[in-house]
Formats: C-alpha cells, sequence, structure tokens
C-alpha cells in the first residue's frame, strides 16, 4: 500500500487547475478563482511547485510554440490518480469535522 | 527627465527582509527602486505605492524571470545572487512565496551560499595564517561574521519548520 499522503493546498489547486491545461499565470488565475480569492499562488512558490511536481510525474509540460518561454502544462494519468486520493482523505476530514461538531460522533 | 535619486546603503545578508521593507517604505513615499548595484540603490520618482518591490537570492535562471514577467513583474536586477523585483501595484498582490515549504527553501538556499563562502574562508584563513602569516585573520574574522548569519538564517528556518509542523 503506498504511503498516505496529504497534498498541500498550493499542490492541491495545482493540478486541479491542471486538468485543463494552462500556462503559469494561468493556474494562478484559476486558483484565485477556484477559491474565491482565498487562494494566491506566489510566483516564487507556485515555479518550485510545478518542477517537483514535473519530476514526480504528476504534471507534464507540453510541447510549446518556437521561441516562446511560457510553457503549458497538464495533469498526468498518476496525477490524476493522486487528486483522486486526495479527494477522498478530505471528504473523511469533512464528515469526522462534522459529525464530531454536530455532536454525532464523540 | 523623471527625478531620480541614489542611496548607499549596506545591509547583511541575514538582513534580507529588513531591506525588502524598506525598499517598500520607499516605494510608499514614491520612491521606487529602478537600478541596484553594490550597496547602491537608485530610485526613480512615482506616485507613493504605485509598486510593490521584492527580492531573491537565487542562481540565475532565464526560466524563472520569464515566469515572473509573465505574472507582471519586472526583474531590476542583480547583485551577486540576489534579485530585485517590482509589480505595479494595480496589477494586484505581489510576493514571492505563498507557503512555508517555499520560505524554508528559500532560507536553505541562503543558508548553503553562507556555509560555503564561510567554509572557504576559514580554509584560505587557514592556509594563510601556516604560509604567509599576514592577513589569514581577515579571511578567519569574514569566516566568523558569515557563521553568524547562518546562525540567524537557521534560526529564522527552524522557527518557520515549527509553524510547519502546525500549518502549511
Amino acid at each position: 500500500m503506498p504511503e498516505q499522503i496529504a497534498l498541500t493546498e498550493a499542490t492541491y489547486y495545482i493540478l486541479l487547475s491542471l486538468v485543463t491545461p494552462r500556462h503559469g499565470y494561468g493556474i494562478m488565475q484559476q486558483a484565485e478563482e477556484l477559491s474565491s480569492g482565498r487562494v494566491r499562488l506566489a510566483a516564487g512558490t507556485l515555479y518550485g511547485a510545478l518542477n517537483s511536481l514535473c519530476e514526480k510525474g504528476w504534471i507534464v509540460p507540453l510541447p510549446g510554440e518556437a521561441g516562446s518561454r511560457k510553457k503549458e502544462y497538464r495533469i498526468t494519468e498518476k496525477g490524476l490518480a493522486v487528486l483522486t486520493d486526495e479527494l477522498g482523505r478530505l471528504r473523511e476530514l469533512v464528515e469526522n469535522g462534522e459529525a464530531v461538531l454536530k455532536g454525532e460522533l464523540q | 527627465m523623471s527625478e531620480r535619486k541614489t542611496v548607499r546603503r549596506w545591509f547583511w545578508v541575514w538582513e534580507f527582509e529588513k531591506e525588502e521593507r524598506w525598499l517598500n517604505t520607499m516605494a510608499l513615499e514614491g520612491w521606487t527602486l529602478d537600478k541596484v548595484g553594490f550597496c547602491k540603490f537608485e530610485f526613480i520618482r512615482t506616485e507613493g505605492g504605485a509598486y510593490t518591490v521584492r527580492l531573491e537570492m537565487r542562481e540565475k535562471d532565464a526560466d524563472y524571470t520569464a515566469f515572473m514577467e509573465e505574472t507582471g513583474a519586472e526583474c531590476i536586477g542583480r547583485v551577486v545572487s540576489w534579485n530585485y523585483y517590482r509589480k505595479k501595484a494595480e496589477l494586484g498582490a505581489f510576493d514571492l512565496f505563498s507557503d512555508l515549504d517555499s520560505r524554508i527553501t528559500h532560507l536553505d538556499r541562503i543558508g548553503k551560499a553562507l556555509l560555503a563562502i564561510g567554509l572557504a574562508n576559514i580554509a584560505i584563513g587557514i592556509a594563510n595564517t601556516f604560509n604567509v602569516g599576514h592577513f589569514g585573520w581577515i579571511n578567519l574574522l569574514c569566516a566568523c561574521l558569515l557563521m553568524y548569519g547562518l546562525g540567524r538564517i537557521h534560526g529564522k528556518k527552524e522557527s518557520l519548520k515549527l509553524e510547519r509542523e502546525l500549518r502549511e
């Protein structure tokens, strides 16, 4: 069984944004929009995260136009699997939280 | 020709946050950083608070610079390994890091640079003390200072790591 991992918020929103191919700035805008302005990925943080996610094979850069440095990325099958696992974990967190706070669980 | 002024000021490496605060206070007062040199800051007259200024230690990386420009930031210049950026306030908030992990990575990078230069100074200092015997103490003094800096950076990093155990 693979090690259970909890994604950081930045990783989570990057993966989510890349279900549709996007470039760096597009990811920032999408994360901000999805979270109603709450999650703002800073450039340095995003750049580092994109590189690590590529190394892990969770996302891939798409072949860009010649001469353009603007890279687009897309999520991979592996990344999609990680995202699905995380969704299950988050669901558990929410269900447990609600149950305890509503007094259904102690 | 817009109004310009040059300020000479020294900041220790471990004071980079103080340096950044100072540059942003200047920007709020209508003096936006326009050029950097060794201990030298050139400002241009702008509206107060028109720009946000950030600095980061990072080796030259054209992809990163292109990435920053894509987000609306502008690279003002580079001194040793320090890069200075600014972004128009009207284009939105400007931060380089938005989580603890990337702040820790940045401090790690600074720490490694200090350690490398510090160790080099110790080696040169010892070699000079035994061989030439005159100015080795200067290198050893430099090494002490760099190690002090390393300690300061390490302290900042450790407090972020403690916080990291509780939140992102």
